[in-house]
């Protein structure tokens, strides 16, 4: 396999109802990234593009070919990649791979969804068709549901006390809030309180408002160039060093494993291996905190706390700037917003950027090394990846 | 190849109070909801079971903010229960005020019987889902 890098990325700002479509939207991410790569549409030789819900958003059905025709790279093949939540990244990924696989030298993958537009009601239930929709959907079940289950699960695992549980989980809000609030891409840029967190209304027994990620419309997008190539067009390529990818069935199949997430640990295991590192050589971290409690699983699956310590380390401020790992900096799903089939490539543009020190006062200095990770419904999906700097 | 047990014909069951499974004839697992293969070592040779329903509530959350065309059934308990056979599966539960319940309910010893979404636009028809109430 050949080294592939990526050369360009970008993003729309993240937001709550656009008046774009998700084409649009898409189209302005890509052309950032394009002009970053210093290439024109005519040099992207193939799109991979996550979208989950631009069919109940907008009416429209297969938005990659139109989003080839709309940025001018007229004609090239386009595919649609949906894993719920997980979408753009499993688009990079399989980008990654006709790349390394030298079939293609430069293509483009990332994400756009509409899905502020559905509002609350269909957004919810439309996101709940991510769960099985003959063993789950019958019960209501909705996603902060899930995690919901997921919070009670860890608190009686570990022994936690709920209250001091939530209370972390509220602080792993706070943190997205603050560090959102620096980021001008942000969909929320202010900081909230424990105690605003706390007094927020009801989701899904335990998980209060903010607890969760909103809903949000937004793109990202990011090229992807073989080495040879990246090597003539940039001097600061970051190179995709590790992939990692797996599936799960519903919850109930993953009965052995709750409130673990067997799927991410073998991502996970798949990406370190592939680039020959461990948890301890990431330098940041952007992953997927759709809910405050999926931040705290997500820390101990990836490798960097132990099983029923991530909590406490979040509250020791292990997960911030200048702690042990430096934990989505961005301002994550939770601030930065959660666009979703735009999510994963919009959590490779952010550690691009913290890669090539770009990122101000939300910076983690000298970072090397950085790695996402996202997930689809109920685990159904993870994706991981692991981007290095190439000079 | 056949279904030995089709959601049709499990969702028919179910709305008989019937709990039906799959129980492999090479590892012995049982499969519930049922699959085309074994949960576990994903042998296709398995016989029909049907299940006691009784089982233990494992975790659970009262739904506040419900899907479209479900607001009138919030705010409701979903609840994962341990069958006694093994398996887990997803269900509602009776019983409780739904705002009331706390952790203390995990644990506790449920049995079953059924309600039915009537399903919407999207749903394909119906489906039965288990609605579990204390005691067992
Ligand atoms: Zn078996």
């Amino acid at each position: 396999m050949r080294k592939v890098a990526v050369i360009g990325v970008g993003m729309t700002k993240f937001s709550g109802k656009q008046d774009k479509t998700c084409v649009e939207l898409f189209g302005e991410a890509a052309m950032d990234a394009i002009n970053e790569a210093n290439l024109k549409p005519k040099d992207i030789q193939a799109l991979f593009v996550g979208n989950v819900l631009g069919d109940f958003s907008e009416g429209q059905g297969q938005p990659q070919a139109f989003a080839a025709d709309y940025i001018g790279a007229f004609n090239v093949p386009a595919n649609k990649y949906e894993n719920a939540c997980a979408s753009a990244s499993a688009a990079a990924r399989d980008a990654f791979m006709w790349v390394a696989s030298g079939f293609y030298d430069v293509v483009l993958a990332g994400g756009t969804e509409t899905a502020a537009k559905m509002g609350t009601p269909l957004a919810t239930r439309t996101f709940a068709m991510g769960s099985d929709s003959r063993y789950e959907y019958p019960a209501g079940i909705t996603f902060p549901g899930v995690f919901a289950m997921l919070t009670h699960l860890y608190a009686k695992k570990h022994g936690i006390p709920l209250e001091k549980l939530k209370r972390q989980m509220a602080q792993v809000s706070v943190n997205s809030h603050y560090y959102g609030a620096l980021n001008p891409k942000a969909h929320f840029q202010k900081e909230i309180t424990m105690d605003k967190v706390l007094d927020g209304f009801m989701v899904c027994q335990p998980l209060q408002l903010l607890d969760c990620c909103p809903f949000s419309d937004g793109a990202s997008a990011i090229v992807l160039a073989s080495e040879e190539k990246a090597k003539k067009l940039t001097d600061k390529p970051v190179y995709v060093v590790g992939i990692g990818q797996a599936s799960a069935g519903n919850l109930l199949s993953q009965k052995d494993y709750l409130p673990r997430l067997r799927s991410r640990e073998l991502s996970a295991k798949q990406a370190y291996d592939m680039a020959g590192l461990s948890p301890k050589d990431i330098d940041v971290c952007e992953l997927h905190d759709c809910f405050s409690i999926a931040t705290i699983i997500a820390l101990e699956g990836l490798g960097f706390f132990e099983f029923g310590k991530a909590s406490e380390a979040v509250e020791r401020g292990e997960t911030k700037i200048g702690g042990k790992i430096p934990v989505n900096p961005s301002g994550g799903l939770k601030s930065k917003g959660h666009p979703i089939g735009a999510t994963g490539t919009a959590q490779v543009y952010d550690i691009v950027k913290q890669l090539r020190g770009e990122c101000g006062e939300r910076q983690v200095e000298g970072a090397k090394t950085g790695m996402t990770d996202t997930l689809g419904g109920d685990g159904g999906t993870i994706v991981n990846l692991i981007l290095k700097r190439g000079w | 190849m056949e279904h030995k047990l089709s959601f049709k014909d499990y969702n028919e069951a179910l709305k008989q109070d019937k709990l039906l499974g799959l129980k492999c004839k090479q590892c012995g697992t049982i499969t519930v909801p049922p699959k085309i293969t074994c949960g576990q070592c994903a042998g296709t040779d398995m016989d029909v079971i049907e299940l006691s329903g009784k089982g233990e509530i494992q975790t659970f959350t009262t739904v506040f903010v419900p899907p479209e065309e479900r607001e009138a059934e919030a705010p409701y308990i979903i609840v994962l229960v341990q069958l006694d056979e093994g398996p887990w599966i997803m269900g509602n539960l009776a019983g409780i005020e739904p705002d009331k319940a706390t952790m203390e309910i995990m644990g506790k010893r449920v049995k079953m019987g059924h309600a039915v979404f009537a399903g919407d636009k999207y749903s394909d028809g119906d489906g039965a889902r288990p609605l579990f109430s204390f005691g067992a």
